[in-house]
């Protein structure tokens, strides 16, 4: 193995990364911009406007979902990467665990807790309450979204708090912050690439769920990624679905875009990732 | 004051562990539901476990995603390593980074777009050679192995800029064939990388719903695809005894990966000072 061959290695990877994931965009770029026939045409871009208001409730809800996450999930991390890391371990497997339960299934399961008749209510009805309306809400969707993501939030805040360097934190104290100063002014700061990356991780996959709107949401709400779904898998409208993906992934990006912006340097090569 | 917090922390912990239980702990209930109702409960009973081993079809299903898994894992791993140690040893920096953007591309792109994407693709191209039935186990390994490779070379490449390429040379200055000192020197400092990249592509594959969804065939049903088309109509309790068995194996493997790890690292510490 001389240096050329070695050279040579990556070709492979090469070939195939050219033909599955550069030519697949460009094929959603040609079915966006084309009509059934195959001719050039804006018709779908044209489209599109009618489906802005269910792109921005796709975006508010998953500001929404991640904003929860976020609260719930940093709290969360931190308490847990105080503790030893025999126990640290225990946690982080605890928390990957559910993830590695079908997450149709997992989702599915809610309906049980959450449906009329089903584990919540038949609580509520047998201790003299009213029944609740739970499912097919927006809460409910809400909900499936933070139940699903949630780890996604929890486990690269976890990795970057627990990599943090106590001297810092010993050093504000020793300079006069109290407790509420050290989180605010250093220990928040320092664990930002954990929770940027925590918040790409979940706000992409909520933007774009079908399956939860579908179960949870009982097709009352229906969101930028039902829509698609639809498109491809009934309504069988190719382009129109390609044109909405397009734009999904556009928003995407500018999205990413921003938080990268604030979020500066671009130092960790996805090393936060667990 | 002290106290309390710590007894806050340990409440809030409990509550967050019952959150991401809860939908486990009801499903494996109602597994052993005695009737066909996922709503109540009407007794203990070990029928849905009989009834789900004589369901071939999710039977086939759970073999044929076993197999992509494997096949995904397999070349995923191989074609991720070559990748890494030749984008490691291209002194081409504008060649490397468009190949680092483009494997960062599957990993950004919300998954339902990557799905359709491929799907477009092979649609198009089924439709150039007059095949109407492309979509199969072919079209779904290709789509696994694409979502799979990025996760290979984001666990290959950090080990291989720790690893001193001295040794590799001094090997082959001492009298080594290149390839044998890469297997000797390279491979053994950069494994465990490959293992977790690996065990990653598996795990990625097994579970994939959302990509193999568009990419996939009426000739070849994965489990998820199973699953979803089971939950489009009412989900018996046999989908929950399958999933509460394939969780109980998940578990049994992770506690027995966890005993096998201490144990090595008890013993490399030894080897190690």
């Amino acid at each position: 193995m001389n240096r050329r061959s070695i050279k040579m290695l990556d070709k492979p990877y090469l070939v195939w990364s050219v033909l599955f994931i550069i030519a697949p965009l460009i094929m959603v770029a040609y079915y966006a911009f084309t009509d059934r026939s195959g001719a050039f045409s804006f018709s779908n871009a044209a489209q599109i406007l009618s489906y802005v208001p269910t792109i921005l409730l796709s975006v508010l809800y998953g500001l929404a979902a991640t904003v929860i996450c976020l609260v719930v999930g940093y709290p969360f991390a931190y308490i847990f990467s105080k503790f030893s890391v025999r126990r640290q371990q225990m946690m982080v497997l605890l928390v990957m665990l559910p993830m590695w339960m079908n997450f149709l299934i997992r989702t599915y399961s809610w309906m049980t807790i959450l449906g009329d008749s089903g584990v919540i209510n038949t609580i509520l009805t047998s201790i003299g309450l009213e029944p609740a309306k739970l499912i097919n809400t927006s809460g409910a969707v809400i909900l499936g979204m933070v139940y699903n993501f949630l780890p996604y939030m929890i486990l690269p805040i976890y990795s970057v708090l627990s990599k943090m360097d106590n001297s810092v934190i010993e050093a504000a104290q020793d300079l006069g912050s109290n407790k509420k100063q050290v989180i605010r002014r250093v220990v928040f700061p320092l664990s930002l690439p954990g929770v940027l990356s925590g918040i790409t991780m979940v706000f992409v996959p909520c933007v774009s769920t079908f399956y939860i709107t579908q179960k949870l949401g009982g097709g009352q709400i229906v969101l930028i990624g039902d829509v698609i779904e639809t498109q491809f898998q009934s309504a069988n409208n190719y382009n129109l679905g390609a044109a909405l993906s397009f734009v999904l992934m556009i928003l995407i990006l500018i999205c990413l875009g921003i938080m990268n912006y604030f979020g500066a340097d671009d130092k960790n090569d996805g090393g936060v990732l667990i | 004051m002290k106290k309390k917090t710590t007894f806050v922390s340990k409440l809030y912990t409990l509550i967050i562990f019952v959150f991401l239980y809860a939908p486990i702990a009801v499903m494996m209930l109602f597994s052993f539901n005695s009737t066909p109702s996922t709503y109540t409960f009407g007794g203990f009973s070990l029928h849905w476990y009989k009834e789900m081993f004589t369901d071939s079809a999710a039977v086939k299903s759970l073999e044929n995603t076993v197999v992509l898994a494997v096949a995904t894992a397999l070349i995923a791993t191989v074609l991720g390593i070559m990748a890494s140690v030749g984008l490691f040893n291209s002194k081409n920096r504008l060649y490397k980074r468009s190949i680092m953007t483009a494997t960062n591309i599957p990993m950004m792109n919300p998954e339902i777009v990557t799905g359709i994407a491929m799907m477009l693709l092979f649609v198009f191209a089924g439709a150039l050679i007059n095949k109407s039935d492309v979509l199969g186990f072919w079209t779904l390994l290709a789509a696994h192995v694409t979502f799979a490779i990025p996760y290979v070379i984001l666990n290959v490449m950090p080990k291989l800029k720790q690893l001193d390429m001295h040794i590799y040379e001094a090997a082959v200055d001492l009298g080594c064939k290149p390839y044998k000192a890469f297997f000797k020197v390279v491979m053994p400092q950069i494994f465990s990388g490959i293992i977790t990249g690996c065990v990653m592509s598996f795990t990625l594959s097994l579970d994939d719903f959302i990509i193999s969804y568009f990419t996939n065939g009426p000739n070849f049903q994965t489990l998820p695809i199973y699953i979803f088309s089971m939950t489009k109509k009412r989900v018996k309790p046999d989908m929950y005894a399958l999933s509460t068995l394939m969780f109980v194996v998940i578990l049994v493997l992770l506690i027995l990966m966890n005993v096998a790890q201490n144990r090595a690292e008890r013993k490399g510490k030894g080897d190690a000072e």
